[in-house]
């Protein structure tokens, strides 16, 4: 309000922002201390971690077989749930955008996604382990939720962000709304859902690693049992042979992007 | 023969009366506050209209109304005999393809190539599994690459809208419009996003089809100069009325004060 020397600070201190970091680096001091998380019980733990990466080598390749198996099944959940889910998530994401839909589609439609958001996969994949038994079933329905609250809500917002002139100027040539979809509005949205689509194709892959823990289908289920089973060379086996595939998945996710942006 | 189908109405209709006619139109956006209060003229044949008027006037309300892309209040609006207010659904859609727009902002696919943009005139005559599939019929493609040379831009045929000049961005917008095949073009301030001698160039685009295929162009112009040079009749809108309407020759400082107010910007 007043114009006196002391106002006229071009870098005026933020009291209320120091505060705050003050509070969140004491905060973490007491939580470390309640959580009884000390030097001595993070050295120990080092010795503990030790051992047992020494246990993990050398990886034992003698059940290869099985191994082969299961990769050739969480690959097989991971595209599947890939297609289906960026098939659905395109409408669905269509759906929710509100610069072209009316707010009684697109209320739902954001609902869903935001339901789809609202649980991690492992939540989704408990349940569907419910429902539908055991198996990649249960896997590749995880994965499908998944795709559609990620991609469909990435989709909605890049909609969002397009330039309504060509929209108009198709509208006012009297197009159907879905040549103006077609010619006005995926132009301006195909790069970024190519994108998605790869990265998520890419997290689902990773995903499908996992959700075999809780029987879904996949690679995660025998992991587990190695690790229950003190199996700790074919544990390291079973690690890098998913370090393998992410990295494959990787390289093809950049080559699928070559392909549509050359 | 169902590219046959899709052209055939456009032929016959081609035959019609190319006019545009408004009555006593008025549009309110806040109920007993009206901008535009009763405007009323008609266009027809082979001519080009300028609108002047100052901003906030009305000019590009008047021009979405009249294809109804802002829904009016009341009033009349037939396009080559058709009445557009009462339209709705499919039969609005089909009365727009005959009107063809050209925006300030021509309002490309930035990332669709030139002959595309072209080719989008079309759409609305098209059904939307050809367009899905970029099947436009073969007619529609010679006629696109015969306006990519009449606009002088063959060489930049599979170039993307984004890497054109504004003045070639809105030679390509001009281009589209005549695509549709359109009873009238009405263009919305289609050189204030552009240098004087490219506007120039842009007006004398839209007086050469005018001329060459007998389309009436309705113009929102500011630049009263412009319009003085290339339109056969002026009309002059001020707070929501038509105030001056006649040949260029016949409007005065007179009327232009009155169209913009003051007169210090006169001298």
């Amino acid at each position: 309000m007043s114009t006196q020397a002391g106002s006229r600070n071009p870098f005026k201190p933020n009291w209320l922002a120091r505060i705050g970091w003050l509070i969140l680096f004491a905060y973490c001091v007491y939580a470390l201390s309640a959580l009884h998380i000390s030097w001595d019980r993070f050295v120990a733990g080092l010795g503990n971690g030790a051992e047992f990466i020494g246990e993990l080598f050398p990886p034992n390749f003698s059940r290869w077989k099985l191994l082969l198996e299961n990769l050739v099944e969480t690959c097989e959940i991971a595209v599947i749930a890939s297609a289906f889910g960026i098939l659905f998530s395109l409408p669905i994401g269509l759906s929710a955008a509100r610069n072209l839909m009316p707010e009684w589609l697109t209320w739902p439609a954001r609902g869903l996604i935001a339901v789809c958001r609202s649980f991690h996969p492992v939540i989704f994949a408990i349940l569907f382990v419910k429902a539908v038994g055991f198996g990649p079933l249960a896997g590749i329905l995880t994965l499908i939720f998944a795709s559609i609250g990620f991609i469909g809500k990435l989709f909605a917002e890049a909609i969002e962000e397009i330039s309504l002139k060509p929209v108009e100027a198709m509208r006012a040539a009297g197009s159907p709304f879905m040549s103006v979809l077609i010619f006005a509005v995926l132009p301006q949205v195909l790069n970024r859902f190519i994108g998605f689509a790869t990265y998520q194709f890419d997290s689902n892959l990773r995903n499908s690693t996992m959700v075999g823990i809780v029987g879904a289908g996949g690679i995660g289920g025998t992991l587990f049992a190695a690790f229950q089973r003190f199996d700790y060379d074919f544990l390291c086996t079973i690690l890098l042979s998913i370090i393998a595939l992410i990295m494959v998945s990787e390289y093809l996710a950049s080559k699928i992007k070559e392909v549509f942006n050359g | 023969m169902s590219s046959e189908n899709i052209t055939s109405d456009s032929k016959g209709n081609g035959a019609q009366p190319r006019s545009l006619v408004v009555g006593e139109l008025v549009k309110e956006y806040v109920k007993g506050n009206p901008v535009l209060k009763g405007i009323s003229f008609e266009v027809s044949g082979r001519t080009t209209v300028g609108i002047i008027g100052p901003s906030g006037t009305g000019k590009s309300t008047l021009l979405r109304c009249i294809n109804r892309l802002i829904e009016p209040t009341s009033g009349t609006i037939s396009i080559a005999g058709v009445d557009m207010v009462s339209m709705s659904g499919t039969g609005l859609r089909h009365a727009r393809r005959r009107i063809g727009m050209v925006f300030q902002e021509f309002n490309l696919v930035e990332r669709l190539s030139v002959i595309e943009n072209i080719l989008c005139g079309r759409l609305g005559y098209l059904p939307v599994w050809r367009a899905w599939l970029r099947k436009f019929p073969k007619e529609d493609i010679e006629k696109a690459f015969e306006l990519l040379d009449a606009v002088g831009l063959t060489e930049f045929m599979t170039k993307r809208a984004d890497e054109l000049s504004g003045g070639q961005r809105q030679r390509v917008g001009i281009a589209r419009a005549v695509m549709q095949n359109p009873a009238i073009i009405m263009a919305d301030e289609p050189t204030s996003s552009l240098d004087p001698k490219t506007s120039v160039e842009i007006m004398e685009t839209l007086n050469r089809f005018s001329e060459q295929q007998a389309i009436p162009v309705l113009i929102n112009i500011h630049d009263v100069n412009l319009a003085q040079r290339f339109c056969d009749r002026i009309i002059g809108m001020s707070q929501g009325y038509v105030v001056f309407d006649g040949p260029p020759a016949d409007l005065t400082s007179d009327h232009l004060k009155e169209i913009y107010g003051g007169e210090d910007w006169l001298a």
